[in-house]
């Protein structure tokens, strides 16, 4: 039934795609979770009425988001070949993706991290303030986790982009669902290697959106 | 204990410079309960957050427990602050801990133990009266038990003085009268000095031993909470004092009342502070021959006893009257009799 229905599914060759969609959405996500906080949190304090309010480091670091997250994806990629290349040692493959991948997402991320920031209450920070916290404490105990809903909500989002940016990055050779339906899907005509592809990638996308809105939910105590 | 010199707080905004708190002196003893009032503007939230330094003051210095609050160094101010308890009109509570997490987190700020912590956490839950809800989220409480979340945390170091700005602001009158009574309870207990701004006479009237008047910035008017009550100097001190006891100027005229009642006498009792003699109208028409009669009248409870206005209309013989009326005065309440029309 399968194989009439898909005469042209390599269940193995699929797996492989799979896992190489799954390790790049993985590492990247992770990637831009760590390089998008940072940014996001220094937005955030350098901005007006932050807690290190700078201009300067404040417009520097707009400026490099802002100028990342206005350069197309497929254009980053050819753009960062030289940096890859330098960094992985190969421009072909998952891991060569990565540095692309997390580029791409960090400031996207950075984004949504100064947003959710902004939306703690100003009273708490100030509660702390007036028990004596140090500025540490008011990053890692106040604002980090009464934004952590939101700090989560704001990565699956970022994931599911990240995951339509692997199957981008797949059609320059860094493997993956994307690179298997571009290659052994629509240039050999096999459709159906094209169809199974993309259930699988919407399938990818739901369990994110599925785990991200679950997690937020639990840890929102509003 | 607290002395503030010279006090003033700028804001500079685009159009144009805004005096929040413009050359405020003020001295407040150690555990009193010190109230101030004023109307919305007057920079009653800017001075108390002066005081922590939440603000940094434009000029004049504040001092507290000989400590000049106004030229601490960074430092030195979070130190200085972990001896200073703060709550606020919205509770400012976080809502990702539990109401536990919420108390203990000024003690992991002054690096207490672990251990340590709990056993301090158990008590202020105790102290406050939220025995078994320490487990609770904020969202899963009420504004007055946030409060009193808000209020244990405020006293987990065991601070000397204890800010409040608008605590009972944001809740209901009998939310607010019990988060009084707890303010009053620990400041007896305790023996920390309470400042605390409010816009709510019904406040300073039930808790505060001294209150200061806040206009345009500066401090008005001040005093035992009593004398300002008794004899309010200015037109705001008057209208904040009519917010609880009401015009009795307008509301009853004696000679209007006298005219009424031609037989006896109409008298207008002032009490100022009484509280030996609570029952004096019983006693009254106990040891003399007199029927009392209240025609009208307002009494509200302060920090210093009762205080308010009665008139009342005495009948019986024209000397037992007069024996009456020399007993009451003898007491602290101040007698006005009538004058014939
Ligand atoms: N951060 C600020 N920037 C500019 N003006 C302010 C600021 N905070 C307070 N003010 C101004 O200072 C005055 C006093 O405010 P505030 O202390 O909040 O008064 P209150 O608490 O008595 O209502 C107001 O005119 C207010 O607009
Ligand atoms: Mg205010």
């Amino acid at each position: 039934m399968f194989e009439q229905l898909f005469p042209n599914v390599q269940i193995d060759d699929m797996i492989t795609a799979t896992n190489e969609t799954l390790f790049m959405t993985f590492f990247s996500v992770l990637g831009t979770f760590i390089f998008g906080l940072l940014l996001g949190l220094l937005l955030y304090l350098t901005g007006p009425g932050g807690i290190w309010q700078n201009k300067v480091a404040n417009w520097i670091t707009a400026a490099f988001v802002n100028v990342f997250r206005a350069i197309p994806f497929i254009i980053l990629i050819l753009l960062l070949f030289p940096f890859t290349d330098f960094l992985v040692g190969t421009i072909r493959g998952p891991s060569a993706a990565l540095p692309a991948l997390i580029i791409g997402g960090a400031p996207f991320y950075a984004r949504l991290v100064e947003i959710a920031l902004k939306e703690v209450d100003k009273g708490v920070i100030e509660a702390a303030k007036a028990m004596g916290a140090k500025y540490r404490t008011i990053i890692f105990k106040v604002l980090l986790p009464e934004s952590t809903p939101a700090l989560i909500s704001g990565l699956t989002v970022t994931a599911i982009a990240l995951i339509s940016y692997t199957a981008v990055a797949g059609v320059i050779g860094a493997g993956g669902l994307g690179d298997f339906a571009y290659f052994y899907g629509f240039q050999r005509n096999s459709f159906d290697v094209v169809f199974v592809c993309t259930v699988l990638i919407v399938i990818i996308v739901f369990i994110f959106q599925f785990i991200g809105d679950f997690a937020s939910r639990k840890l929102d105590k509003r | 204990m607290i002395s503030i010199k010279g006090l003033s707080k700028v804001f500079r905004t685009k159009d144009q410079d805004v005096h929040a708190v413009s050359d405020l002196e003020a001295t407040i003893d150690s555990g009193e309960i010190f109230g101030v009032i004023g109307y919305s503007g007057a920079g009653k939230s800017t001075f108390i957050r002066l005081l922590n330094r939440l603000e940094d003051p434009s000029g004049g210095t504040i001092n507290i427990d000989d400590r000049e609050i106004s030229s601490l160094s960074k430092g030195d101010l979070r130190l200085a602050r972990q001896d200073m308890g703060m709550i606020f009109q919205h509770f400012n509570l976080l809502w990702s801990r539990t109401v536990e997490d919420n108390i203990a987190f000024p003690l992991e700020i002054a690096g207490v133990p672990k251990e340590e912590r709990k056993h301090r956490v158990d008590e202020l839950v105790e102290l406050v009266g939220l025995g078994g809800r320490g487990a609770s989220y904020p969202s899963q409480l009420s504004g007055g038990q946030k409060q009193r979340v808000g209020i244990a945390r405020a006293l987990a170091n065991r601070p000397k003085v204890l800010l409040c700005d608008e605590a009972t602001s944001a809740l209901d009158p009998e939310t607010t009268d019990s988060i009084l009574d707890l303010l009053v309870d620990i400041n007896a207990k305790l023996g920390l000095t309470i400042v605390l701004i409010t816009h709510e006479m019904h406040v300073i009237r039930k808790i505060c031993h001294r209150v200061a008047v806040m206009e345009d910035g500066k401090i008005v008017e001040e005093g035992d909470v009593l004398d300002v009550f008794l004899r309010p100097k200015q037109k705001v001190t008057k209208r904040f004092v009519d917010q609880v006891m009401g015009d009795p100027d307008r509301e009853s005229s004696l000679s209007l009342i006298k005219e009424e009642y031609p037989l006896g006498e109409v008298a207008q009792f002032h009490f100022v502070g009484e509280r030996t003699h609570q029952a004096l109208i019983s006693e009254v028409s106990r040891k003399f021959q007199v029927d009392v009669n209240v025609l009208h009248g307002k009494i509200t409870q302060t920090q210093k006893g009762a205080y308010g206005t009665l008139i009342v209309h005495l009948e019986g013989e024209k000397e037992e009257i007069e024996r009456a009326l020399t007993y009451v005065r003898e007491t602290s309440v101040e007698v006005e009799v009538a004058f014939d029309v």
